[in-house]
């Protein structure tokens, strides 16, 4: 589904990814995880699109597709879903109305007829209802004045209605309680199923007591340097990752 | 960042979609104004002494009156003889009695700006006053108002039909020598909409009239006189776009409410002048002095306006809270991109006891464009029991424009109670990536932004205009990315 090759990107002057390969396959949930500054959020930010990356070097084909020739809202609409780390505040803005425009904007470009008020709501409710949101989340305006659980959920809430071929989750654990943290890992774990592929980015092997992967990998000044199952995320616990950096400049 | 500044250049520069001339024969005045262009006008309109001697008296008094400097604007300095003051369709003769006989060529510009006029009358159950090029040529729906004894017609028609009221009311609002452009308009004002609620009437439809400029180098001043009797009510929608062209033209219109004890107005505004190009070349300068006045108790004046047009605006409506208990709003949206610029806000003037006003104004800037609140809230001696609540947000789309509030507050009496907020904010890229990556393009990420931050005005607006409203916003700001 995913296949990155040799990928270099920058921001300004910095170069952050220097070489990174990954091939994820549809159903298989990959974490990617680091020290901090090591590329991992831009990783996801070159994969969705965000201009104020440079990519200088390699490819990413997206199921068949070269992606780095397409617009943001396009890999979008293509089923690409990135899950932010700071999810940003649109005041006035109706989070039922960015919902619905950003679910028809999809559905619109896959042929099919935009989904009405009423339809729209029914379909919010019952995806608020899996992940045991109050409705009333719909009312409000665009992540504004939510705590940093209510965000995160609300990304959740996002891709459930999106219905993302491929989700990255960048630090989706990030500032969450444990119970917002379980809240959050169970709406992604519903949401696993073997045609969706899924990404976390995460610093922590914390999330992954609750969303077991199936890869792990390790990324060290923008490169993944080592690879493995979910054995790898303890490891990664014991040691820290300092024995990685070692290995990678050895 | 360069990709962001890329985008609004790229984004803003698109062109006025309703710029062109219709080719309309006139009958006009030659350039110029002096003592005889004014008895000109108005024996050309077969107008009574009084108002004669009303137009000349202010026409007197305009001469001494210098021009007004103090906005936050700048163009180049008005020749005032350079400017044509009268200019009618040819048809003024024979008006026609229903659309079938409007020149053909009128209802396609109408189709051209998405108004088209019949079907709006008839789906929308609006009385239309199309004001063409200062004459009324198409009026709708007059016989139901009629009935309801409500008179709604052009200016003109109200001077020799009903001079009475004319005479009682005409500038006792707005007077002639209150600013230098209401003097100039006092003096060659060409033609208007006037509307009579009789006591204790609701009138049965809203109230519109599309106004356009039309022929080249013409003024528009229109005069514009709305009477609520005691216990009536009135809900009036006013909306205007002009064709493309050159030269920069001087609109400078005075509109006057007066709610009577118990009456109620609201009237709304959308404005899409001609704003001129890129540079800011050929648009509409709009210098409008809009008052209304509570005169009796417990009457409510409602001011909904949504800007986006004109090269420049200079605007004020205004409320003049005389009666006990009587209530003031202003509730407005102004639109500044390219090179616009905006000067416009409200005045709050407490006289009654126990009067209130609530001021809710959104700025929004793209471009290099600037856009200034002006608001004034006093509160007089007499006036116990005030209260005001006053909310100015300014938007800012991309990095070359400005935002300015200018709040001013004379509060006399100390039983008075003034709250004012104000909030500065800017579309990120942040914000629009967010929306990018749901999917949404920018164009309508923007669209959604810009919305959501003039909602609280939108609810204002009857439902039909509202969605008007939205629509013009968005063409307005097609671009504007930042």
């Amino acid at each position: 589904m995913l296949e990155i090759k040799d990928l270099k990107s920058r921001i300004g002057d910095t170069e952050i990814l220097r070489g990174l390969s990954l091939s994820v396959k549809k159903g298989e949930v990959h974490a990617i995880m680091g020290p901090n500054g090591s590329g991992k959020s831009t990783l996801a930010q070159v994969v969705a699109g965000h201009e104020d990356y440079e990519v200088t070097g390699g490819t990413v084909r997206y199921n068949g597709q070269d992606l780095l020739e397409l617009a943001p809202e396009d890999r979008a609409r293509e089923g690409i879903f990135l899950g932010f780390q700071y999810p940003v505040e649109i005041p006035g803005v109706n989070n039922a109305y960015l919902l619905k425009a950003a679910v028809n904007a999809k559905r619109k470009h896959q042929g099919l007829d935009e989904v009405d008020a009423f339809e729209f709501l029914k379909l919010a409710r019952e995806k608020m209802a899996m992940l045991g949101m109050d409705p009333k989340f719909l009312n409000r305006g665009v992540n504004e004045g939510f705590s940093g659980g209510e965000k995160k959920r609300n990304e959740i809430l996002q891709m459930a209605m999106l219905e993302p071929r491929l989700a990255i989750l960048d630090e989706t654990d990030s500032g969450l309680d444990i119970d917002a943290l379980k809240a959050v890992a169970e709406g992604v774990n519903a949401l696993r199923n073997p045609e969706r592929a899924i990404i976390l980015v995460t610093h922590y092997q914390r999330l992954l007591d609750y969303i077991e992967p199936d890869y792990v990998h390790v990324l060290s000044q923008g490169k993944i340097v080592r690879s493995g199952d979910k054995t790898l995320a303890l490891e990664l616990e014991e040691r820290g990752y300092d024995w990685l950096r070692e290995a990678a400049n050895a | 960042m360069a990709t962001e500044s890329e985008n609004i250049e790229h984004l803003v520069n698109r062109r006025y979609e309703h710029g062109f001339v219709t080719d309309i024969a006139t009958d006009s005045l030659p350039p110029g104004l002096d003592e005889s262009v004014v008895r000109a006008i108005s024996a050309r309109k077969n107008e009574p002494p009084f108002m004669l001697e009303w137009r000349l008296q202010a026409y007197r008094q305009w001469l001494e009156m210098r021009e007004p400097e103090w906005a936050h604007v700048h163009y180049p300095k008005i020749d005032y003889n350079e400017i044509s003051y009268f200019s009618a369709p040819k048809s003024d003769e024979d008006r026609p009695k229903s659309l079938e006989e409007v020149d053909p060529k009128l209802l396609e510009t109408y189709d051209k700006l998405g108004i088209p006029l019949h079907e709006r009358a008839r789906l929308a159950g609006v009385a239309v006053d199309a004001v063409f090029d200062s004459v009324s040529v198409a009026t709708t729906f007059k016989d139901k108002l009629s009935e309801a004894g409500v008179i709604f017609c052009s200016f003109s028609e109200a001077v020799q039909e009903h001079p009475e009221l004319v005479r009682q009311y005409l500038g006792t609002v707005v007077p002639r020598r209150d600013n230098f452009f209401a003097a100039l308009n006092a003096a060659v004002f060409s033609d208007g909409s006037f509307v009579y609620i009789p006591k204790g009437v609701r009138c049965p439809m809203e109230l519109s009239t599309y106004f356009r400029i039309n022929a080249a180098n013409t003024g528009q001043f229109e005069r514009t006189l709305i009477v609520a009797d005691e216990g009536s009510h009135v809900s009036y929608l006013e909306g205007c776009t002009a064709p493309m062209r050159d030269e920069n033209q001087l609109h400078a219109a005075v509109v006057e409410l007066v709610a009577l004890k118990d009456a109620e107005i609201k009237y709304s505004t959308v404005q899409n002048w001609y704003p001129g190009d890129e540079n800011g070349v050929g648009g509409i300068y709009n210098f409008v002095t809009k008052r209304g006045d509570c005169r009796g108790a417990n009457s409510k004046i409602s001011w909904t306006q949504v800007e986006t047009g004109s090269a420049i605006t200079w605007k004020y409506p205004s409320c003049l809270l005389r009666g006990d208990n009587s209530v003031g709003e202003f509730y407005s949206v102004a639109v500044a991109n390219n090179m616009q610029q905006a000067d416009t806000g409200t005045k709050m003037i407490h006289i009654g006891r126990n009067t209130s006003s609530t001021i809710v104004s959104k700025g929004i800037s793209a471009g290099r464009a600037e856009n200034a609140y002006r608001g004034l809230v006093r509160v007089m001696p007499q006036a116990h029991g005030a209260r005001n609540h006053t909310q100015c947000d300014s938007l800012l789309i991309g990095k070359q424009c400005g935002a300015h509030t200018f709040p001013y507050m004379e509060i006399k009496n100390p039983t008075a109670r003034v709250e004012h907020e104000a909030t500065t904010s800017k579309i990120s890229a942040d914000q629009l990536f967010y929306c990018r990556q749901r999917g949404i393009s920018e164009e309508d990420a923007v669209n959604m932004i810009v919305n959501g931050f003039c909602k609280e005005v939108f609810k204002e607006l009857p439902m039909e205009f509202a969605v008007e409203a939205q629509a013009l916003l968005n063409v307005s700001l097609e671009g504007a990315v930042g």
